[in-house]
């Protein structure tokens, strides 16, 4: 069986300028890698040619789903193939019903799948049973899409939008950004129920303290736009202790 | 809420052209082409109207003979050839049908393909009341009983000429004067049919009443005239939705509607406009030039205009309130969304004379493609208008980087006591919202439409509820082909 998320040998660029230099990684059904590395390593720009948003062109390489190539793809086929993910800076909607927003994305998926639009009861209920865990109360998901919510709000937010679409590959792009130690328990409990052995994560951050409670199988450094190390969980206590002075030149 | 949800279940369906650009093949009385007195005596005589109305037609006919085109407006227009339009058609069968079964049927399934149930039984009691105007006579008035109870009247103009002469007679002309623009004279010389709404005192109205306009024949202006009559403590809720076949050529649509609210009245109008747009290339549409004007006469009066503007190749009307009351209450919520080679100059006025006078205006524009959407709006403090206030917004969304997007804000202030305020903010869908959207799973299309959904919540809101799940779908269905 093709593993549900291979990266070979991918080479992306923004404008002209080469970010990704050959990044191979394979990620197996029901594993959570973690991608670590120093400010503009890549780290954002693998997650968004991942996702395959505009300007981030991918010049060579493959991305494979399940076996599937997804280079050809949008990034809405994507995120309908089961690929979710949750944005450092989450974008605010004006005007955009928080409730409407997360029934169109469910909808979207069960149309391609031939199946009906979800009954409106059953769907809050269903938002409703999901919220709770991640303490989002009926105000918040009344309000317009990320619309003055904190920075907390906004990433407990993504988690539960990841919880209801319930996606194979989970990209979580420093998730733990601007959380303070209550809410990034909150988020990672959240993350942590989500653990299934029919779905992996890549969990990109700066820091290990969010492998403390997300806990990986793998961590892979990376710095210069390639992985320089990959290693168990330890990998991420010994960059903690040392930083990724070095790293570069391990290569 | 409920409404956006639904949105997003009727975009799903939506269909990627204008949808009701059909033609109903029904047989048609027309009068010749062209304009002169001949023409209006024929109308009127069709009509069977009385002296005063056909006098009333010729005078302002003088007086538009005398006018010129205005070209003030911020748009593009080809010379329209007064003398090649057909002033009158009406379907064969007939005349003001005296009930439905005397409907033709092709008619009845016109109005099913428009999604518009003509059928009383069908229709759960109470919702909404229905005229509808097929070129250029009413040919169904729906749950005028159950209004007659109440003392409401609801039926055809060309019909309240006749029946409620001294009504008609006392307030037509009285808020926008035949004279007021180019178009009303044209109008007021020509107008073949639209609604008459009366509300006695203190009645509120029991249900929504709405007027369904439709242009079919080739060649032809609609010119319908609408009239609703508030009394002392009155209130009714009227909507009004337009399409028309798709054609090659420009058709003419040169409607007035006045309103009058009287003490503590309250009308609320609201438009879903939907004309054929013409193509993608500009070819064809309807050129929509509408005078529309409430006048708050009443102290402590309402009158509240919504409309969502999506269709027509030119749009250019800016109804208006005249606040003479005091503490009367103007407001104006206003989507206008032009794509491809469409245009609009679309706003209001908000004219205080009445001491503590308040006026709100809310306006989105949303132009695509090529299009040049504009905003005019006046907003006039007379010396009698102790403290009155206004708030204005004005937002403009740009959705590409081939068309305009205009805000042309007039304010003068009579009285030092008067606060006004504008806002007015010009933005572009921003790839960061488009991106969110698509990485959820929900197309280009649905997340242009959600954006731009999301952008005119303020108008949306203001719309009945059946209304505004359509408003929406249409907002979706004319983005189409914007973005990608």
């Amino acid at each position: 069986m093709a593993p549900l998320l291979e990266i070979r040998d991918l080479h992306a660029s923004v404008g002209d300028t080469p970010i990704l230099k050959g990044i191979n990684l394979t990620i197996n059904a029901g594993e959570i890698h973690a991608i670590m590395g120093p400010n503009g390593s890549g780290k954002s720009t693998m997650s968004y040619a991942l996702a395959g948003r505009d300007g981030y062109e991918v010049t060579g390489g493959d991305i494979l789903m399940n076996g599937v190539s997804m280079l050809e793809m949008e990034p809405d086929e994507r995120a309908r193939a089961g690929m979710f993910l949750a944005f450092q800076y989450p974008v605010e909607l004006p005007g955009v019903g928080g409730m409407s927003f997360l029934r169109a994305a469910v909808n979207a998926r069960r149309i391609e799948a031939g199946e009906d639009e979800i009954d409106q009861l059953e769907f809050v209920k269903l938002v409703r049973a999901k919220a709770k865990h991640l303490s989002i109360n009926d105000d918040m998901l009344k309000r317009a899409v990320n619309v003055g919510f904190s920075g907390g709000e906004k990433k407990r937010y993504e988690i539960l939008q990841m919880a209801l679409l319930e996606p194979v590959l989970s990209v979580l792009d420093e998730t733990d950004s601007g959380l303070d130690v209550d809410a990034l328990k909150i988020v990672s409990d959240g993350v942590n129920l989500l653990r299934d052995p029919a779905r992996s994560m890549l969990v990109i951050t700066h820091y290990q303290r969010l492998l403390n409670h997300i806990v990986p199988d793998y961590v892979h450094i990376l710095a210069g736009g390639k992985i320089r190390r990959t290693g168990g969980k330890e990998l991420a206590l010994e960059v903690e202790e040392s930083g990724y002075v070095g790293i570069d030149d391990a290569a | 809420m409920a409404a956006t949800q639904e949105t997003i279940d009727t975009l799903e369906e939506a269909t990627g052209k204008y949808k009701y650009g059909f033609v109903t093949d029904i047989e048609s009385d027309k009068a010749p082409k062209g304009l002169n007195e001949d023409i209006i005596r024929f109308i009127s005589a069709k009509k069977d109207e009385p002296q005063w109305m056909l006098d009333w037609r010729l005078k302002a006919f003088a007086t538009w003979q005398k006018m010129e085109s205005p070209d003030w407006a911020k748009l593009d227009i080809e010379p329209i050839d007064y003398q090649d339009i057909y002033y009158y058609a009406a379907p064969k069968s007939g005349e003001g049908p005296a009930s439905l079964d005397e409907v033709d049927p092709e008619l009845l399934k016109t109005y099913a393909k428009l999604g518009i149930s003509l059928d009383e039984q069908k229709v759960l009691a109470g919702v909404v009341a229905v005229d509808v105007v097929f070129d250029s006579v009413s040919v169904a008035t729906t749950f005028r009983g159950e209004l007659a109870k109440v003392g409401v009247i609801f039926c055809p103009i060309s019909e309240a000429i006749r029946d409620y002469p001294d009504l008609v007679k006392k307030y037509i002309g009285s808020v926008v004067p035949v004279a007021d623009n180019y178009f009303s004279a044209l109008n007021s010389a020509v107008f073949t049919d639209g609604s008459f709404v009366y509300i006695p005192k203190g009645v509120r109205c029991p249900m929504e009443l709405s007027t369904y306009f439709r242009i079919n024949e080739a060649n032809t202006g609609q010119f319908e005239r609408t009239l609703i009559i508030a009394e002392d403590e009155a209130y009714v809720s009227y909507l009004e939705g337009c399409t028309a076949p798709q054609r090659d050529e420009n058709q003419l649509h040169a409607a007035v509607v006045e309103l009058v609210a009287m003490d503590d009245a309250e009308i609320k109008y609201s438009t879903v406009q939907n004309w054929y747009p013409g193509d993608e290339n500009g070819l064809g549409g309807i050129y929509n030039f509408v005078t529309k004007r409430g006048a708050c006469r009443g102290d402590r009066s309402k009158i509240s205009w919504t409309q969502v503007e999506t269709g027509s190749a030119i749009t250019w009307k800016y109804p208006s309130c005249i606040l003479q009351g005091k503490d009367s209450v103007g407001e104006f919520y206003s989507v206008a969304l032009t794509n491809n080679f469409q245009q609009a100059d679309t706003g209001t006025k908000m004219i205080h004379i009445g001491e503590g006078s308040r006026s709100t205006i809310i306006s989105k524009g949303i132009s695509a493609g090529r299009s040049q959407n504009c905003y005019r709006g006046l907003v006039r403090i007379q010396p009698g208008a102790e403290n009155a206030r206004n708030f204005t917004q004005c937002d403009s969304l740009l959705v590409g980087d081939k068309c305009g997007a205009h805000t042309v804000p007039y304010i003068v202030s009579r009285n030092p006591s008067a606060k006004i305020e504008h806002e007015a903010t010009t933005s572009r869908i921003s790839e960061d919202q488009l991106f969110y959207c698509q990485q959820r799973g929900i197309s280009t299309e649905d997340s242009v439409s959600l954006i731009v959904n999301g952008f005119c919540k303020e108008v949306m809101k203001e719309l009945p509820m059946e209304f505004a799940v359509e408003a929406q779908k249409l907002i979706g269905i004319s983005l189409e082909g914007s973005v990608g």
